[in-house]
């Protein structure tokens, strides 16, 4: 950190001497996982920035916007729509879930077999190490799998101001009018929150930013596309988890210039690695920072992963939605069949995120799919059966993992994903 | 060319020097708790052109001694498609993992599954049981198969399977029937992890130290209905592989 914000965190209320314990493993991992790699683009000289800085100068201009009078909104889930937030000046920022922490307080109210993003989440805010959660004026909660629905129950007792979405399992007319109505509900959340009332214009101008967003990230994950890899893995997890945090414009300006750099590479033939190394797709759960783990382990067993079917990743930036409405109710239609497309699998049935995987495999140029699914994670493990004989039938090697947060399993990890490389090499 | 191969398992460490694709020596011993001291000492006075280094502590080796490394499930492939070209699922008990590894016409390897965290059913698990138990390991297989009846054994984690034992001789049951009870549960939990391969067009092979418990062996072969098969030395089999992989690299 090149301030001290020691006054900022104090103010938050976060437990300084745990933070500082957080900042420190973040740091040294950081350096270990990150700035090790070689070849890296200039570009992620930003992202460096923005990661040395995301518990200093981020959360002091998420305070100072909030002494502007706008409301800062943290969330955990894709489904949240970003758009709505902007419409009403808001801040959209992803909360802390990425690392086990505070464990021994979280299983005094969470079951031990939850899955570790939950565990995390709580961990953050029990042990007030996470100055988002602590900075937001609302969080939004989001009725996905069984495991977080029942626990923001307990999450609302933590917070003055969780606010619980609820959202459709099946989709069909009647799960896509309930989307809609929630989205109502949460523009009028919103329009409470800032005071502001949302019209078309404002609405609109929300869509296009995230629009915009998420264009730089599409565009980012065609270029990966090319052999050889224009950049690794790693570093592109990190820009999906920095999309997350980061102010949407800025963040959006400095993805389009490293896309630039790294059109140039392209054009040179330069890769980040070699053009004979394996690429792996990396399907499944989503990985907020810093989760680094399984990325981390298969490129040091010398593959790389080229694209990202999560929610940090693809699934998550895949649709635009479309800005052309007049009025509300037409971008909201918009807004809604936009996330509607999402294949979470937390819907039922979900054959088409099966067909999105292998149509990745053949765009991302991969020769092998390893699945993610965090423990406890039973939409993605149960689902994570049916991909692997679907990838397997259309001769696509696959390699389903089941984890969590901890480094116990590094060893088996370790070997099962380097055998995994070497049947691709 | 002569090219040495180097298993650095949980247990034991392994090397094997073959001269031409012929195997013209192997050694072995335990690991203990220098594994890089004992790897050191296992390859000392052996002339060699080149070495791989395979087994869970492969990495450590590779860092002290800049020696290339491929996983123990590509060495085993390669040793047993060496020794017995037909078998294309291999199962591999060791110290603390057990996998099943299937390889194609050419010995290369297609699919495989490994145990997660957890000793389950692994050579610990069977060292840890056989001493609650009062036996060898190395007679163990050959008293449970003496058992006149057997037991049933729930509990497949390591301490839990300890507390059940305890508990069996404390009901003054037959330890030989609680041995082969142990035998079965494990067997029971490798034809599961082979049952997610097509087992009735494979021809199956058993390496690992626990490859050298009869007991084991004669049960998979009665649950499979099918031979298995074991090398002479079923131990060696990946560090072999590795070094047939030094002398192909």
């Amino acid at each position: 950190m090149s301030s001290d914000y020691t006054a900022m965190w104090q103010e938050l209320g976060l437990d300084l001497e745990a933070h500082d314990a957080l900042l420190e493993a973040l740091s040294s991992s950081y350096q270990d996982i990150f700035l090790s790699q070689k070849n890296r683009p200039q570009g992620m000289q930003y992202l460096d920035f923005v990661m040395s800085e995301v518990h200093g100068l981020r959360i002091k201009e998420l305070l100072d916007a909030r002494r502007a009078g706008r409301p800062v909104v943290g969330s955990f889930c894709v489904f949240v729509p970003e758009e709505i937030i902007l419409a009403a000046d808001g801040i959209h920022v992803g909360l802390c879930a990425g690392a086990e922490f505070g464990t021994e307080e979280v299983e005094k109210i969470l079951p031990r077999n939850t899955c570790a993003l939950i565990k995390s989440a709580f961990g953050f805010k029990l042990s007030r190490v996470c100055p988002f959660i602590e900075a937001a004026d609302m969080v939004v909660g989001e009725n996905t799998c069984d495991g977080k629905k029942k626990s923001y129950e307990q999450l609302g007792e933590l917070l003055p101001n969780l606010y619980v979405m609820d959202l459709p399992q099946q989709k069909t007319a009647a799960g896509k009018r309930l989307l809609r109505e929630e989205y109502v509900r949460f523009l009028h959340a919103m329009e409470e929150l800032s005071g502001i009332t949302i019209d078309a214009k404002r609405l609109r101008r929300g869509v296009e930013l995230v629009n915009a967003k998420r264009a730089a990230l599409a565009r980012l994950n065609r270029l990966r596309s090319s052999r050889p890899s224009p950049i690794s893995g790693l570093d592109a997890l990190l820009i999906n988890q920095v999309s997350f945090y980061d102010d949407p414009v800025r963040f959006t300006g400095q993805i389009n210039s490293l896309c630039d750099e790294l059109e140039a590479r392209i054009a040179r033939q330069e890769g980040v690695v070699a053009g004979t190394t394996p690429r792996v797709l990396l399907s499944g759960c989503p990985m907020a920072v810093p989760n680094w783990k399984i990325p981390m382990l298969i490129e040091r067993s010398g593959a790389v992963v080229v694209g990202e079917e999560s929610c940090v990743g693809e699934r998550g930036s895949r649709n635009l939605t479309d800005a052309s409405g007049a009025t509300v109710d037409a971008l909201l239609d918009a807004i809604v069949e936009r996330y509607f497309a999402i294949d979470c699998a937390v819907f039922t049935p979900n054959r088409e995120r099966e067909q999105h995987v292998v149509e990745m495999v053949q765009a991302y140029q991969a020769d092998g799919v390893i699945h993610y699914g965090l423990q406890f994670c039973q939409p993605y493990l149960i689902e994570s059966m049916p991909m692997e004989q679907r990838l397997t039938d259309q001769g696509i090697t696959t390699l389903r993992i089941e984890t969590d947060y901890s480094m116990e399993d590094l060893g088996q990890l370790q070997t099962r994903i380097e055998a995994f490389v070497e049947m691709l090499g | 060319m002569r090219c040495a191969g180097i298993d650095l398992g949980s247990r034991t460490i392994e090397v094997v020097i073959v001269e031409d694709g012929r195997l013209v020596a192997s050694r072995q011993a335990e690991t203990g708790f220098a594994p890089d001291r004992q790897a050191a000492s296992l390859l000392a006075g052996e002339s060699y052109d080149r070495l791989l280094a395979t087994g869970y502590g492969r990495h450590l080796f590779e860092q002290i001694n800049g020696t290339p490394t491929v996983t123990e499930i590509k060495a085993v492939a390669a040793g047993f498609h060496a020794l017995a070209p037909e078998v294309d699922l291999i199962l591999d008990i060791g110290g603390q993992d057990s996998k099943v590894v299937a390889l194609n016409q050419t010995g290369k390897v297609i699919k495989f599954e490994m145990n997660d965290r957890c000793a389950a059913g692994t050579g610990k698990f069977l060292e840890l049981v056989a001493m609650t138990l009062g036996f060898p390991l190395d007679a163990f297989g050959q008293e449970a198969l003496k058992a006149e009846k057997t037991l049933q054994i729930n509990s497949m984690c390591a301490v839990f399977a300890d507390s059940e034992v305890t508990s069996l001789i404390g009901r003054g049951e037959d330890r030989r029937a609680i041995a082969l009870g142990l035998h079965r549960s494990i067997v029971n939990r490798a034809v599961g992890m082979l049952k997610r391969f097509n087992l009735d067009r494979s021809t199956i092979g058993f390496v690992g130290g626990v490859a050298w418990n009869p007991c084991v062996h004669r049960l998979l072969e009665e649950h499979l209905q099918k031979i298995v098969h074991i090398p002479p030395n079923p131990q060696i089999v990946a560090a072999y592989g590795a070094a047939l992989l030094a002398a192909g690299g």
